[in-house]
């Protein structure tokens, strides 16, 4: 604070500090502080809205705890996205160590562009051709069964098209992170390792992995986050068994017109990835700034 | 006794780059043996393909008597240990030294043993708890020595493992090194650029230049009958003088230089009526003694060095001479300006062939 002073003097270091206060009030802190005034109190018509029942309390909390197959899909979502997260981390780790470990620098900018350019298309187009691309009578089921894997068509709406949807758009937040760590880790660790008769599965346990954890805990809870608050990929890759509960959120607010019982799902929700979020880094001793680097 | 390690015509050509051709020779096992070098000489190369890191695109590798031709590094019975150390920061020092324990499916009560053991070995017991990062670049030092012997090698490797190192520390690990080697009888093969360090540490030692090897020798060898030109200036220091040589009589060359006639020992390839260079060190030059072979010279400066002092002499054909005194001969050198004889036994002087 004092630096920012010293460097830029009163005036701008003031309007810096105005902007930045400006932004957290409005764009963090008042729409949390609506949405806690929202999820607290009663779904009233206008005419009683500051009425005598307009008071606080938690009953739209506790509908949802009521509510046997909302509380389902809301631990599903949880621990769903949880496998999403973990299935990402599947699918980029082996990526970030060879493009960290392995690849020239030319085959890393290949990589990188071909990995990077799919996110210049809006997610919900993105989304929109795995949708296609898993149709019943989409490319993916006619080349199974022209090659024989499959005899006849597979439906992939649901728990599978969900998940391939979320791990695609979720690769970069993962890949990153980790690839940025296993960069640091020095070739001489990974050949000592070698060198000292260690198998490749007990060399990325016990020097590539511990190494790289502050940069698998930030993927892990970026793709964690992203996947509880998704909306676009189950929306259109899910079934109906599928349901995830941004959908039931959605529903309150735009289907059920219940402002006050979405803010307070939404509400439940925050918390609790905060809460997994918190635990997760704790179980993995990395600190919150680590995450933020 | 510990294997031997063999090396058949090796090469190793990276794309178009010729980093190793042709080297052959032999390490007996027990022994310390030194691959002296200047960098990009190709000696790191060598200790890779011996490690299992590299294959040779030519030539064989025999260690104990057994082809290691498709062997990586974890089924050699070798053990590297890096210019960096490569410890792992994020175990504790008993960790460290048991990981090789660890890999080969030790108890955890074993290795914490065999570790516990390696620490009294390397004087550093009760460190077992300690992180790598807690220790001093000596003690880091030792900790990867005793991770290298945990596996227990027949066949140590050591990449400039010292070049980290302070002077004093590091002449202190050269004796320390020298006698963990005796004592547990490992063969160690020792990569260093430095001349001294090699030759105070090493039974034998091998010269490498650009890929190929000079000479294989125990030091005083190469320091009294260097083989080739470039083992005679890089290992010590030396003063070079060329001609052509006008005769070769009982092992005695004579050349013609343009500071006049000299006399020294000839060396392979020597032939009469070719280019060649007489090689003296300093320590050989006495200064107004007289001897067989004198020159002439301004002494320019004197660099104290502690126990030796060197003498610059500026030549009359404007080249420089370097001669060694003895600190305890300081009082009677001559005075800086003035004109002095350098002279020097043809007994310690080698001609060698211009390469």
């Amino acid at each position: 604070m004092g630096e920012l002073y010293k460097r830029f003097g009163g005036g701008l270091a003031t309007t810096f500090l105005a902007l930045v206060l400006l932004w957290i009030a409005g764009m963090v802190l008042a729409p949390n502080i609506m949405m806690v005034d929202y999820a607290l109190r009663p779904n009233l018509p206008p005419s009683q809205i500051g009425g005598p029942n307009d008071v606080y309390s938690l009953d739209n909390v506790l509908y949802l705890a009521n509510e046997a197959v909302h509380r389902s899909i809301f631990f599903k979502t949880i621990w769903a996205s949880a496998f999403v997260a973990f299935a990402t981390f599947v699918v980029c780790y082996p990526l970030a160590f060879w493009l960290a470990q392995h690849a020239t620098p030319s085959q890393t900018a290949i990589a990188l562009l071909a990995l990077t350019i799919p996110f210049w298309i809006n997610e919900v187009l993105r989304t929109l051709a795995w949708y296609i691309l898993l149709a019943f009578r989409g490319p993916l089921n006619a080349l199974l069964l022209s090659i024989g894997v499959i005899d006849e068509p597979m439906r992939y709406y649901g728990n599978g098209g969900v998940l391939a949807g979320m791990i695609y758009a979720y690769i970069l937040f993962m890949l990153f992170p980790i690839y940025n760590a296993i960069e640091s880790l020095e070739k001489a660790q990974i050949e000592a390792a070698r060198d000292l008769g260690a198998s490749t599965w007990r060399i990325h346990w016990r020097v590539v992995m511990p190494h790289a954890k502050a940069g698998i805990a930030t993927g892990c809870v970026f793709t964690f986050m992203l996947a509880a608050g998704s909306y676009v990929a189950p929306a259109l890759l899910g079934a109906p068994g599928s349901r995830w509960f941004t959908e039931i959120i959605y529903n309150w607010f735009f289907e059920g017109g219940d402002w006050n019982r979405g803010a307070a799902y939404a509400l439940v929700l925050l918390v609790l990835c905060l809460a997994v979020v918190l635990v997760t880094l704790k179980l993995a001793r990395v600190n919150l700034t680590d995450v933020a680097k | 006794m510990s294997h031997s390690v063999e090396l058949h015509d090796i090469g190793m050509t990276f794309g178009t780059t010729r980093a190793v051709g042709d080297v052959s020779f032999t390490v007996e096992g027990g022994e310390f043996f030194s691959i002296l070098g200047p960098s990009g000489c190709g000696k790191t190369t060598i200790l890779r393909m011996i490690a299992g890191f590299l294959n040779p695109t030519e030539g064989r590798i025999v260690i104990g008597g057994r082809d290691m031709a498709g062997l990586g590094p974890d089924q050699r019975p070798t053990a590297m240990i890096f210019q960096s150390l490569a410890l792992f920061p994020l175990m504790p020092v008993w960790e460290n030294i048991a990981f090789g324990l660890e890999a080969r499916g030790a108890s955890k009560a074993e290795r914490r043993k065999r570790a516990d053991e390696l620490l009294t070995l390397i004087a550093l017991e009760g460190y077992g708890d300690r992180m790598p990062g807690a220790l001093s670049g000596g003690q880091r030092q030792r900790v990867a020595i005793a991770r290298a012997l945990a596996v227990e090698p027949q066949v140590l490797l050591l990449d400039e493992p010292l070049s980290a190192l302070d002077l004093k520390l590091r002449q202190h690990m050269r004796a320390e090194l020298r006698a963990l080697q005796k004592r547990t009888g490992v063969t160690f093969i020792y990569i260093t650029h430095d001349q001294s360090e090699a030759l105070a540490m090493s039974d034998r030692i091998a010269v490498m230049s650009a890929g190929v090897l000079q000479q294989v020798g125990a030091p005083r060898e190469l320091y009294d009958n260097p083989a080739t030109p470039f083992v005679a200036s890089f290992v010590g220091e030396t003063n070079a003088f060329s001609g052509k040589i006008a005769a070769i009589e009982a092992g005695i060359a004579t050349i013609e230089t343009k500071l006049g006639v000299m006399r020294g020992r000839a060396g392979p390839d020597v032939a009469q009526g070719h280019a060649a260079r007489l090689y003296v060190r300093p320590e050989a030059l006495t200064i107004d003694k007289g001897g067989d072979n004198t020159l002439n010279a301004t002494v320019e400066r004197i660099d104290f060095e502690g126990a030796f002092a060197l003498a610059h002499g500026r030549l009359d054909d404007g080249s420089e001479l370097v001669a060694s005194i003895s600190s305890t001969d300081l009082s009677s050198a001559p005075a800086i300006g003035s004109r002095a004889s350098f002279a020097f036994d043809q007994r310690h002087a080698v001609v060698l062939a211009d390469g």
